[in-house]
This record gives structure tokens, C-alpha cells and sequence, in this order.
């Protein structure tokens, strides 16, 4: 999940020579977190503290320079690096003015100065030279390499750190035609590779570049919408010559009048893109919009709609996305989650002004004055005093983030009552956002501190129905181990994405719990009375069915009621009276895993791992189960949620499946299964005589067809 | 009994006006209802709601109100005239223009010396009734806005009008509007469109209750000129109001297709303040109800999905009886298709043109139950426009198919038929004799030699035809001295007799032979509805209205045996309150002991050898025959022979091969015409 908080103007642009050029060079990361570094089309740099909304510090160049490289942070000695007219090199501290910042004039053009964070910054000059900064400072005049050929343009550079591997990487254009080049640092090396492009009339509009398990991952959107990846290892051989480039198609956006002139991607996760300057699909053809897709499930995740044209930039500091749009300059807190398919559906409206985020970057006093008053007492103790009560009233609108970060610290009960209160508050279209953080966080803590347990609130956020297994992956083999086997139930009831692995595991678990154990444990009322129904004597309104034996059935005629006596007498070998291998509350968890979704051929390497013994419960209890529920109709129609009969026969055939050689081998089991083997006979011959009925009870169907009068028949009709 | 080959007809695409107006005559319970299509109908709600008169309608005439005064009708339209009609002859009377553009409605006061009109250029205009005319008398002072609907006070002395957004009430004497109420606009939506007064009611009590395009019912003290009570019973139009005789019951007709009942009780028990409460609600239409009437012991509603309702109100009666019933009248009362037996030729008839077809032959397996493999399909010979402006009112084809005649109310033309498979050739009879003015029922003669023409004043016409000529011979004039209009001409196959039955339930059988009147069947009480002469032994078989079966053998002038045998059995319960009339009858050529009778809904063959059903006999015994042996059946089987399967029924006849034709008009058929109504109820919303 992906959600979009309300955006904040950061500064207003000052007006370019026309009004479609980008008025913004590039935005840098500052000293810190906080800080962006705004270098202005041209003429100004600006450091601003985001949160405050505030500038620190700004710089001019004099009248005739411009600004040809915008300004870095050397994280290293603490001073802004900037290049001024393709040239010169310029370098000063914040406190210093521009005019006294050391100079520095190289021989080539300078393309762009990267920084990398814990490391010196490096310079990509105009045609293709790499060097690091102060290697370039200690001998500026140094000549450098002209590694492109003629005619090929930088059009985007970027440099990552990854181990301890610098690299740069640019892009450059001729002709139409785009390179990507990969600059390694010890030993220097440069790859070259060709970008396969579209046909003809579409053209690169945006690239960026993420590093990913020591991969670099290229993200470039052409014109026509399509958004597409490109993987270049990290570090490896040098390769000779230009090799192509593979992409995958991650996304398809929707394009509303042909093609895009301006537009901008950007990865924030491996499933998540922010794209500019692209039509929202609901919104027609207009493209001022801030989106956010997930490439996954190639879903809309958020959006936001920008006034003012975009420029096609998009940067992305600390979980702020930067875009420049009209006359403004607006930084937009984004949250993206790990994103599971249920989260993921149904989010293409973005409800506007009411998503949970985290908390404002701008705080107001009110908030500040609230959040002293209420801190000393949140960390002292939590008892109940009006304003504390007054505090949990709004605690649902106040945040999760408070819930989430009073579940770190604070006692077991003081933490259910919170996650009580919030979601009593919580509601609406982010609950689900919501519910997963705090399930997440929640077992967390629980998995790092042994006594903390908060089962009450656990069962809670799974009531909610908001929570699948793959939003808190935690949660079912955490409640698996503290043996809280009604969670365990509640948790097979209401996810629906549980893997095979675990649901295994909860099979195992359930075998091998003694009765004794399972004494104290609370079960869900309705299926412990479905299995009381089954246990106790399942001929006790004699309506009985005659699904379980063909034979009886065609001997018996009419009768409808069989006597007791005279049926188990001629069942002989099938013994039907089969009384329940397992306890009731055992039954019913087991119940329970019968009911969970699954593919058998996942499912089938896990059950492999059963022990002989288990094998022969788990199957003696199915046997059980088929032998009730093929005898008495009522258990099937009874309303309440039970397995049905296919769920139960398919897992007979998958245990046998998973066992059968061994099975065969074992003494106890050859009367089961010889049993099983006779009755699953006798129901076969059952279906292929109702197969029989079926095909003529359609003839008669056929039969009973109503003609259609046309305007005019002559029909022949009889009076008596 | 015996296998019939059926011709089953569906395309005659007969589509009924929907119902714009109506007035109930209380003291002769006469219904008189006008169509969109300006048709008048008089149904007589004594005789079991039979249809007794239609006066055809005309394209330049539009029916916008219908008034009842005393015995005399009247009816006002678009054409801004004021009409009143010839109740003999079928036909307007004359015609007074208001001088005030479209007449949008008409009252009378309680005297009937007076009618009120309401004009589109917002003047109430009065006129005086005299005998055989009516006399422009005043202008009421006139106001802003058409007036749609007015009420006389029964005292005479006060008109209420509603008009646009405004209800006015005036004062007859001095023709001075004395107050003036507001009507509010409703809703938000519907804010910006004035409110249209559709219908209002001036109660003795000085009371009046307005009904309105935004859906209320209000109920307004004319002293003070301030609303009292405003009940909203619909979404959409309040089209029509319509208030008891004694002022207790008050129906709103909606275009939601409801109608909605008030009446002034005291909502506590035993309190004397009386109020209008809002008490129940049918739902019988699937669109706009036009018209309502409140009759006293049943809602009569009637509306766009061109169907007369009437829902008794069972509050008003003490015992289950034939009108207990709900009552939905789709169809005419009378035949719109003749059949030409001899050619094989249908002649439906339509308001502005006839429509002759010629049936289709089929070839395969006579087995019962299965239809048979058309190799001829049926065919369109002729489409025949009337001419001028006159709705066709009544027509017929010879028995030969050489011979096609209609009326109108203004004139009657004849045309020969030249057919000979597959060219037609249409010539119109020039110079027919200066006695054919119009008709009411026109009848050919077996051998297509004769065309009887019943006319005004109950007279009977009889014309010769030939190849070369058309030659008056002789008139029939009513022995009686009845002028009632004729509705049905039946000849004898040997071209001997004549019968004539006309609206005062008078059959006047004459000997065409000899040309004098033979006799008059003795008076029933009921008017015949259909009847016919046995091809061989003359006897005359009539059915009425209230459904009974009489047999007058002509030669004897007497009630046959067969009839005295039914009288004294008397008939089937069921058979008596069936909901339709009997609107043909005609005997199988192949069996001269049986006649074929239909209604609407089913046909049956009448066995006059077989015994009459008694009461406790199970009457629609076909299916239960069906299931038994040929020897069981003998003693179960009655005299009548039902079949239901061809619903609803216009037209059931044989032809000369006996085969029988039956002409269906399926009133889903009929629903996928009508207009989209403004708002159908969808479950759940």
C-alpha cells in the first residue's frame, strides 16, 4: 500500500525566460535528512529545512555567471560544491559567502558533480571523464579523456555507492539513439550499453536509477506511457563494446491523447513508481497529476492532482517526493507500505484529504502544546486520569504512528487498551494500512520480548478482517508457538491467504496437542456444536439418506427407514458406527485447517514431513469425517460453517498421496484402508447410477420446452 | 367431440387509445369515457360493464373533458369547441366554439342548467343549457394563466378554477374572483416549473381539494383561502381527482399508475371532527391514470396503458358476487374483424384504414397438440385508408371476399374485390343510393347478393349488389318505434330472415324474402351481445350481457326447446361470472348441433345434444376428460366444450374447409407499444 499525504508548498519559482522551462535545476540532499539543497534555474542556491518550510541559507551568483552544475553537499568536509559557467569549481562552507568560496577552474566541461554519502563527491565531465573531487582540486588543470564520441550528449548522470564500489552512471543521446554508460572507480572501467527503444516517434522522457541487490535497476518512461526496467550488474568483468540492453515492461500507463511531453517516473520500492506529468485513468486527458502505481499489480496506489503544469522532475528525499508544478515548488510526504494483493485492489480513487499519514511535517502549535502536556504521563504510568481519557478519546484521530510507538515500550495491558481504543476510533479506507502496521509492530515486540504477549489485541485486529497473512507474516507462527490455539482457529478463519508451509505446520501442531491441553482452550461455539452434532449418534431423527450404500438402497426398495439392526448387519466389513479418533475441540481445529485454501502441489511437500502416527490419526479422523457426512444430510445442510465433503475427500487423497508407500507397509493402517478403499467403491456406483437419473431427467426437461408462437401457425387441437 | 385445425392469427396489430377522460352518469350508471384518439365510450355499469355505445372518434377532434348533463353528454378539446353528441345516431350533435382557444375542461353545476369551460387565455366562460343547444351566457373575469380544471359549489354560487401555480374561486353572479390561493411549487427540482393544477373540488362545505403536478393533494378552506391539509402522495402528477356523491370518498389518480383513496372520517373513534385521511392505495396501471371516478361502490381508473379498471370497494358490499369482482376491460365489446369464410379472408378493421389479409395454408401431421408446417404464409392483400377525417365505425366483408364495405359517421363506402391468387384489384362502387348516409352495423347476406345497412332511427337498409349495379330495395323501419342504434345485423343462410338488435335490447327479426317485419324476439332485460341464425334450421341463437344463452326458433316464434331446457336448468355458475362478454357465435358446418361461442378469454363449442353442466359439475373439464377412457368420458362430458388456449381472444370464426380461425392480440403486444411510463416502481428503491 501506497498512500499520498497533503502536500505542502516548499517555495514559489521564480519566473523562467518562458513559461514551459524548467524553473528548478535539481534538488539535492542537505546536511541532513531535513535539508534540500534548491539550486534555481541559473542563478540561485537555497538550502531548506523542510519541515519548518524555512530557508537556511541562500547563495547568488553574480550578474553574467550561471549555474551549470547544481550544487552538492560534501558529507565529507561539510561544504557545498557547485559548478558555475561548465568550469568553474566552486566549494565554501555554510557560514561562508558565495563570493569568498574557493575557486577552482578545470580544463574540460563539467557534465554534473555527484555526491555520495560517506565518500568524496565525483565529477562527470561533459565528455565522459570521471574523477573524484579532490583528486580533481589537487590538480585542477589536469587534462581529461574524452571517452564520448562526437555528437553524443549526457542527458542524465547519477552515481551510487554500493559495498564499497563507486559507481557513476549516465545516459547520453545521439542521433536518437540512447547509451547507458556504467563508470566503475578501482580499477576504472567503463561499459557501454545500447537502450533498445521503442519504434520510431517515442522518445526517453525520464530515467532513474535505483540500486538493488548489487544491481543497478534503470527505470526510463517513454512517450507513449510505457514504463520500463533495465538491470546492469553493479560490479563484474568489463565487457568489450556496446552490448544491448534488456528491458521488461513494468507498466503500461494510461495516455490520454497519444503521447507524453513532459513527464517524470521514479522508483520509491521495488513494487512502487511515482510518476508526474501523466493523465490520472479517471481523469480524462489532464496531466497534472502526482501518482503513485504499483508495478506489481499494475494498480493505481494514490494520486494527487497538481495545479500548474509539471516540468517533468521528480525527486525524492526521505520520504518526500519533490515536484516542481506552476509556480510553486510543493514537497509531498509519500508512505508506501509492503503491499499484499487484498491491500492493493481497490484503490484507484484516491479518497482526498482524509489518508492517514504520518504525522504533519508541519506541526502546529496545538499539536505541540497536546503532545507535552500528554508525554510524561504516557511514560509514567497508565492509569486513567480525565485528560488521559480525554487523550484516548481522539486517540483514533490523533495517530497510529503513537499507537505504533507506544507498542514498543509500554506494558502488555497498556497496549491493549491502546490498540482497543484506536481502532474503536479507527474507520474508513486506511483502517487496513492502519491494523497492518500495528499487527506488524505487534509481533515484533512480542517476538523480541518472550513475556509480552498481547492476545487480546491480536484477536482483535484479526476480527477486524482487515488483516491477511501476508500483511503480518509473523502473526500465525508466533500464536503457533505460544500455543494459543483459538487464535490459531480465528486467525485459519479469517485469512485467506495463508501459505501451505504454515497451514502444515498448524496441521502438525494440532495432531500432536494432547486433549488435556486443549481443556482450557476457548473454541468458537458454533463449530464445537456442528461437531457435538456429528459425534452424537447421527440416526437420531431417522432421516435418514440413502447416499451411503447403494446396495442397502436397491435391496430396501421404498423403505424409507432402514433398521439399525438390519443395516449394520448387512454393512458387515463397513462398520459405520465409526466413533471420533480425536477429541472435539481437536476435531474442530482440525476442521478448521480442512477449510483453509490451498494447491495441493504445494501442499504436498509439507505433508510429506508428517510421522507415520500422525499420518494415521489425521486419517482415521477424514475417514470419520466422510463416513458422517456421506450418511446424514442434516450435518451438511445444518447452516453452520463446516468443511464439505470435496474439501475432505481431497485431503484424503493428499495424504494418501504424500504417504501411500508407507502407509501400505503399516500393519494398523490396512484396515483402514481397505475400509476406505470398499466405500469410496460403493459411492462411485452410487454417482454413476444418479449419472444415469441425471440423463433422464434432462430428457424429460427437454420434453416440457414451450414452443414459440410466431405471428401464424395452424395447430391441431382436440376437444373432448 | 373432434380435432379442429386452427388457424392462430397473431398479427393483427390492434392497439387500443389510451384513456383521457371520464364522467359516471349516477342515476343511469352509464360510464362515458373519451380516448386519446377523441373516441367517446358509454359503458352501461348495470349490464355488467358491457360497452353499449362508441362514437367513433375524428382526427381534427380532441377530448380533453367529458360532462355529464343530465342524460345529454358533452365533451370539450384542444379545438377550443364544445361538443355534444347524438346519443341515437353515434354521432356529435354540434359543436360551439368558446371563442378562448383550447378547452381544457368542463363542469356543470349541480342543477344542470349551466356548464363552466376552462380556456387556455385563463377566461372561465359560462354557458346556459337549453334544450337541443347550449347559450354563451357570461365571462367570469379573466385571469393570467390557463385554467385546467373547475368546480362548480352544489350550491351554484361559486366556481373554483386551478389553474398554473394558482387556484382562483369566483363568484357566478357577479363573475368577480373572490380569492386566491397559491399553490407551492414543490420539491427543489421541480422548483423552476410552475405547478400545474390539474384537477380541483368544490365541496358544500365550502371545502376545496386541489390536485397538482408536484404530486399533492391539498385540502383548502375557501372562506379564508388558506391550506389546510396537503397530502403528497406522489413523486410525480396528481392527474385526476374524482369525489363520491356524498362527499365521504375522494380517489387521486397519479402517474405513478396508483390511485390513492381519502376520506373524511374522524381519525379518533367516536369524535365528530371529521378529516380527510389518506386511506388506501391500488396499483392496477402501469402508467399515467388520466381518469378516475369514484362510483360509490368501486374505484373506476383509466389512464395511458389503455385499460378500464374497476376495483370494487369491498367495504360497500355485503356478499361475494359477479361485481365483487376486479375488473380490467382491454378490449371492444364488439368485433373489429370479419371474416370472409368462403375466401379464406381476414378484414380487421382500424380507426383510419382496413387491413385485409388472407389466411396461410399449412401442410404435415394433424396430430393433436403440434402445429402443422405452414407452406403458404398468411399475406397482406390490402391496406384501405379511410377518407376524411372520420374514424372508421363499423365494417364488413362479404362471405364471398368480393365485396368490402365501411362507415364513418359521415359517410359509407363500397368497394369491390377482384381476386384471383395473386393479383387484387380494388374498385370503389360509384353512386351509391342517396339513402346510404352512415351505418351502425353492416351485414352481407350469405350468398355476398344482399348488404343490410342499419341506420339511424333503428332503420335497416337492404341493398342489392351486383356486377353491374348497387340497387336500394327496400327500408326496415322499427316496428316499435325504437330509435336506439342498432349494434347488431345478422342474415340467414338462406337469405330469408334478417335479425337486428339494437341498444334498447330489442331483436327485431324481419323477412327479407317478403320484406316485412316478422317479429320482435321477446324483451330481455340484458343487452344481446352477439348472436346468429342456425344455417339450417333458422333458429336464433343470442347471447346477452349478463351471459345468458337464449334459442328463438323464427319460424315458430318461440323459444326452442334447447333454451327452455337452459332457462329452467339455468347455467353454470362459473359460466355466469366469467369476465368478459360473449362477443361471437357461429355454428360448425360439420355438426349442426353445435355453435361455437367466444369472449376474450377462451372459445367453447356448444353441444345442444349433450346435457347442461349442473352446479356441482366441474365446468372446464377438458383436461380431466383428457386423462379418461373413451367410455368414462361419455358420462362425464357436458354441453360445454372449453379451450383457453388462445388468450385474448378478438376474433374466433369458421371458415368453409372448418377450420377455425382465432385472431389473438397478445397484451404484452400491446404493453411494448404503449409509451415509457414517467416512473415505474423498481423493487427496493
Amino acid at each position: 500500500m501506497a498512500a499520498l499525504c497533503d502536500g505542502f508548498t516548499l517555495c514559489g519559482l521564480a519566473s523562467g525566460p518562458s513559461s514551459a522551462e524548467a524553473r528548478i535545476l535539481c534538488i539535492e540532499q542537505g546536511r541532513e535528512a531535513d535539508h534540500v539543497i534548491v539550486t534555481d534555474a541559473r542563478k540561485s542556491i537555497t538550502v531548506y529545512k523542510v519541515s519548518d518550510q524555512k530557508p537556511l541559507g541562500s547563495w547568488t551568483v553574480k550578474q553574467g555567471q550561471t549555474i551549470t552544475s547544481p550544487a552538492v553537499y560534501n558529507t565529507q568536509t561539510g561544504e557545498y560544491v557547485v559548478v558555475t559557467d561548465n568550469k568553474v569549481i566552486r566549494v565554501w562552507k555554510d557560514e561562508d559567502c558565495f563570493d569568498k568560496a574557493f575557486k577552482a577552474t578545470v580544463s574540460a566541461d563539467v557534465a554534473r558533480v555527484h555526491a555520495l554519502p560517506d565518500s568524496e563527491p565525483v565529477v562527470l565531465f561533459a565528455r565522459g571523464g570521471v574523477r573524484i573531487l579532490d583528486t580533481l582540486l589537487a590538480a585542477p588543470q589536469q587534462s581529461i579523456e574524452e571517452l564520448l564520441p562526437e555528437g553524443e550528449v549526457i542527458r542524465w548522470s547519477e552515481s551510487f555507492v554500493k559495498g564499497k564500489q563507486k559507481v557513476v552512471v549516465f545516459t547520453t543521446e545521439q542521433k536518437g539513439e540512447h547509451f547507458v554508460y556504467l563508470h566503475r572507480f578501482n580499477p576504472n572501467c567503463l561499459l557501454k550499453y545500447k537502450l533498445e527503444m521503442e519504434d520510431a516517434g517515442s522518445c526517453l522522457l525520464s530515467v532513474s536509477a535505483t540500486v538493488r541487490n548489487k544491481n543497478i535497476s534503470f527505470l526510463y518512461l517513454c512517450s507513449r506511457g510505457c514504463l520500463y526496467q533495465s538491470e546492469v550488474p553493479v560490479s563484474g568483468g568489463p565487457a568489450e563494446g556496446v552490448q544491448p540492453l534488456p528491458r521488461t515492461l513494468l507498466l503500461k500507463l494510461p495516455v490520454g491523447d497519444g503521447h507524453l511531453s513532459v513527464a517524470a517516473a521514479l522508483s520509491l520500492d521495488e513494487a512502487n513508481v511515482a510518476v508526474v506529468g501523466v493523465p490520472h485513468p479517471s481523469e480524462g486527458t489532464r496531466k497534472e497529476f502526482l501518482c503513485i502505481w504499483n508495478t506489481h499489480f499494475q494498480t493505481l496506489q494514490a494520486s494527487r492532482e497538481l495545479l500548474g503544469q509539471p516540468y517533468g522532475q521528480l525527486w525524492c528525499f526521505s520520504g518526500k517526493l519533490y515536484v516542481p508544478h506552476g509556480r510553486v515548488l510543493t514537497a509531498v510526504p509519500y508512505d508506501c507500505q509492503q503491499s499484499s494483493l487484498a491491500a492493493a485492489l481497490g484503490r484507484l480513487k484516491q479518497g482526498h484529504g482524509e489518508g492517514s499519514c504520518p504525522p504533519p511535517p508541519v506541526r502546529s502549535w496545538n499539536s505541540l502544546l497536546h503532545e507535552a502536556a500528554a508525554q510524561p504521563q504516557r511514560s509514567t504510568r497508565g492509569i486513567d486520569t480525565r485528560r488521559s481519557k480525554l487523550r484516548k478519546s481522539q486517540a483514533a484521530s490523533i495517530t497510529v504512528d503513537q499507537v505504533l510507538e507506544d507498542i514498543k515500550t509500554a506494558l502488555g495491558e497498556d497496549v491493549e487498551r491502546e490498540v482497543e481504543s484506536f481502532l474503536m476510533g479507527a474507520a474508513g479506507p486506511d483502517l487496513q494500512l492502519a491494523v497492518g502496521q500495528v499487527a506488524s509492530q505487534l509481533v515484533t515486540r512480542c517476538l523480541s520480548d518472550p513475556s509480552f504477549y498481547t492476545r487480546n489485541s491480536l484477536a482483535r485486529l484479526v476480527h477486524t478482517r482487515c488483516l491477511c497473512h501476508s500483511v503480518c507474516p509473523g502473526l500465525l507462527p508466533l500464536v503457533l508457538e505460544k500455543k494459543d490455539y483459538s487464535l490459531v482457529q480465528l486467525c485459519l478463519q479469517h485469512f485467506p491467504d495463508i501459505p501451505e508451509e504454515v497451514t502444515c505446520a498448524c496441521l502438525k501442531a494440532f495432531i500432536d496437542v494432547s486433549d488435556g491441553d486443549l481443556e482450557a482452550v476457548d473454541i468458537e461455539p458454533d463449530s464445537m456444536s456442528l461437531m457435538e452434532d456429528i459425534s452424537v449418534g447421527w440416526r437420531k431423527d431417522g432421516n435418514l439418506e440413502n447416499g451411503f450404500s447403494p446396495v442397502l438402497l436397491e435391496d430396501d426398495g421404498y423403505e424409507a427407514r432402514i433398521p439399525p439392526s438390519k443395516s449394520r448387519g448387512r454393512a458387515g466389513l463397513l462398520d459405520l458406527d465409526v466413533s471420533c479418533p480425536v477429541g472435539l475441540k481437536k476435531a474442530v481445529l482440525l476442521n478448521e485447517i480442512l477449510q483453509t485454501a490451498h494447491t495441493e502441489s504445494f501442499l504436498l511437500p509439507h505433508l510429506k514431513d508428517l510421522s507415520v502416527q500422525q499420518v494415521l490419526l489425521f486419517l482415521r479422523y477424514l475417514w470419520f469425517l466422510y463416513l458422517k457426512f456421506s450418511q446424514d444430510f442434516n450435518v451438511r445442510t445444518s447452516g453452520l460453517r463446516s468443511p464439505t465433503t470435496v474439501q475432505i475427500i481431497d485431503w484424503v487423497c493428499l495424504v494418501l498421496d504424500a504417504h501411500f508407500t508407507v502407509l501400505v507397509m503399516v500393519p494398523e493402517a490396512k484396515d483402514m484402508l481397505s475400509h476406505l478403499n470398499k466405500f469410496v467403491r460403493s459411492q462411485v456406483r452410487l454417482i454413476s447410477e444418479l449419472g444415469k437419473i441425471q440423463g433422464s431427467l434432462q430428457n424429460i426437461h427437454k420434453l416440457k420446452q414451450s414452443e414459440d408462437v410466431g405471428l401464424y401457425s395452424i395447430e391441431i387441437i382436440e376437444l373432448f | 367431440m373432434g380435432e379442429f385445425k386452427v388457424h392462430r392469427v397473431r398479427f393483427f396489430d390492434y392497439m387500443p387509445s389510451g384513456i383521457r377522460c371520464m364522467a359516471f352518469n349516477q342515476r343511469t350508471e352509464r360510464l362515458a369515457l373519451a380516448r386519446l384518439d377523441g373516441t367517446v365510450e358509454i359503458f352501461n355499469f348495470s349490464d355488467r360493464y358491457f360497452q353499449e355505445k362508441v362514437i367513433p372518434g375524428n382526427d381534427a377532434r380532441s377530448v380533453e373533458a367529458i360532462c355529464w348533463v343530465a342524460n345529454r353528454l358533452f365533451t370539450t378539446g384542444l379545438n377550443g369547441e364544445i361538443t355534444e353528441y347524438d346519443l341515437e345516431n353515434l354521432c356529435p350533435k354540434y359543436s360551439v366554439d368558446a371563442f378562448g382557444g383550447p378547452i381544457w375542461t368542463v363542469a356543470c353545476n349541480a342543477l344542470g342548467t349551466h356548464l363552466a369551460v376552462g380556456c387556455e387565455d385563463g377566461s372561465v366562460k359560462l354557458f346556459e343549457v337549453l334544450p337541443e343547444k347550449i347559450r354563451f351566457e357570461k365571462n367570469l373575469d379573466r385571469q393570467k394563466g390557463r385554467i385546467l380544471s373547475l368546480s362548480w359549489h352544489p350550491s351554484g354560487t361559486r366556481i373554483v378554477a386551478g389553474s398554473l401555480d394558482v387556484i382562483n374561486i369566483f363568484d357566478v353572479q357577479s363573475g368577480h374572483m373572490m380569492q386566491r390561493m397559491l399553490v407551492d411549487r414543490g420539491t427543489v427540482n421541480s422548483r423552476t416549473r410552475e405547478c400545474v393544477v390539474w384537477s380541483v373540488f368544490f365541496l358544500s362545505d365550502f371545502t376545496i381539494i386541489s390536485g397538482d403536478s408536484s404530486g399533492k393533494v391539498q385540502i383548502w378552506d375557501s372562506h379564508t383561502g388558506t391550506l389546510n391539509k396537503a397530502h403528497l402522495v406522489s413523486k410525480w402528477d396528481v392527474l385526476a381527482l374524482s369525489l363520491s356523491q356524498d362527499e365521504s370518498s375522494l380517489l387521486a389518480g397519479t402517474s405513478e399508475g396508483t390511485v390513492v383513496q381519502f376520506q373524511f372520517l374522524s381519525p379518533t373513534l367516536g369524535a365528530s371532527e371529521k378529516e380527510w385521511v389518506r386511506t388506501r392505495t391500488f396499483k392496477h396501471h402501469t402508467h399515467d391514470v388520466r381518469a378516475v371516478a369514484e362510483i360509490g361502490t368501486a374505484v373506476v381508473s383509466g389512464g395511458v396503458d389503455t385499460q378500464l379498471v374497476v376495483r370494487p370497494l369491498l367495504d360497500k358490499v355485503d356478499v361475494k358476487s359477479y361485481d365483487t369482482g376486479l375488473r380490467k376491460i382491454q378490449f371492444p365489446h364488439r368485433p373489429l374483424v370479419s371474416c370472409a369464410a368462403k375466401a379464406g379472408l381476414l378484414l380487421f378493421q382500424f380507426p383510419v384504414q382496413l387491413e385485409l389479409w388472407r389466411l396461410g395454408e399449412g401442410e404435415g401431421p394433424g396430430r393433436p397438440g403440434h402445429s402443422l408446417i405452414v407452406t403458404r404464409k398468411p399475406e397482406k392483400l390490402l391496406q384501405l385508408k379511410r377518407k376524411g377525417e372520420d374514424h372508421i365505425c363499423c365494417s364488413a366483408i362479404s362471405p364471398c371476399g368480393s365485396w368490402v364495405v365501411y362507415s364513418t359517421v359521415s359517410s359509407i363506402r363500397l368497394h369491390r374485390l377482384q381476386y384471383d391468387g395473386s393479383n387484387i384489384s380494388i374498385a370503389k362502387v360509384p353512386r351509391l343510393p342517396k339513402v346510404l348516409r352512415s351505418a351502425h352495423q353492416l351485414c352481407f347476406s350469405a350468398d355476398s347478393s344482399r348488404l343490410f345497412v342499419a341506420s339511424s332511427r333503428s332503420t335497416v337498409h337492404v341493398i342489392a349488389l351486383s356486377q353491374s349495379e348497387c340497387k336500394y330495395l327496400h327500408t326496415f323501419k322499427s316496428c316499435s318505434g325504437s330509435t336506439e342504434p342498432m349494434h347488431l345485423l345478422v342474415a340467414s343462410a338462406d337469405g330469408r330472415w334478417l335479425a337486428a338488435a339494437n341498444r334498447a335490447c330489442e331483436v327485431h327479426v324481419y323477412n327479407v324474402r317478403s320484406r316485412k317485419p316478422h317479429c320482435i324476439v321477446p324483451l330481455y332485460g340484458s343487452c344481446p351481445t352477439a348472436m346468429a341464425i342456425h344455417p339450417s334450421t333458422n333458429n336464433l341463437l343470442m347471447v346477452h350481457a349478463d351471459q345468458l344463452i337464449f334459442e328463438y326458433s323464427i319460424e315458430e316464434k318461440q323459444y326452442t326447446d334447447w333454451s327452455r331446457r337452459v332457462q329452467k336448468e339455468g347455467l353454470h355458475r362459473l359460466w355466469l361470472e366469467r369476465d368478459t362478454p360473449v362477443t361471437g357465435v357461429t355454428f360448425n358446418p360439420s355438426n349442426a348441433s353445435q355453435f361455437l361461442l367466444h369472449d376474450t378469454y377462451m372459445f367453447c363449442i356448444v353441444d345442444q345434444r349433450l346435457p347442461l353442466p349442473d352446479q356441482k359439475a366441474q365446468l372446464y373439464n377438458q383436461l380431466t376428460l383428457k386423462s379418461l377412457s373413451e367410455q368414462d368420458r361419455k358420462s362425464y362430458s357436458h354441453a360445454f366444450k372449453f379451450c383457453k388456449k388462445y388468450q385474448p381472444l378478438l376474433c374466433v370464426s369458421v371458415l368453409e374447409d372448418q377450420s377455425v380461425v382465432v385472431v389473438e392480440r397478445p397484451l404484452l403486444d400491446i404493453a411494448t407499444q404503449l409509451p415509457a411510463p414517467v416512473r415505474q416502481k423498481k423493487f427496493a428503491t
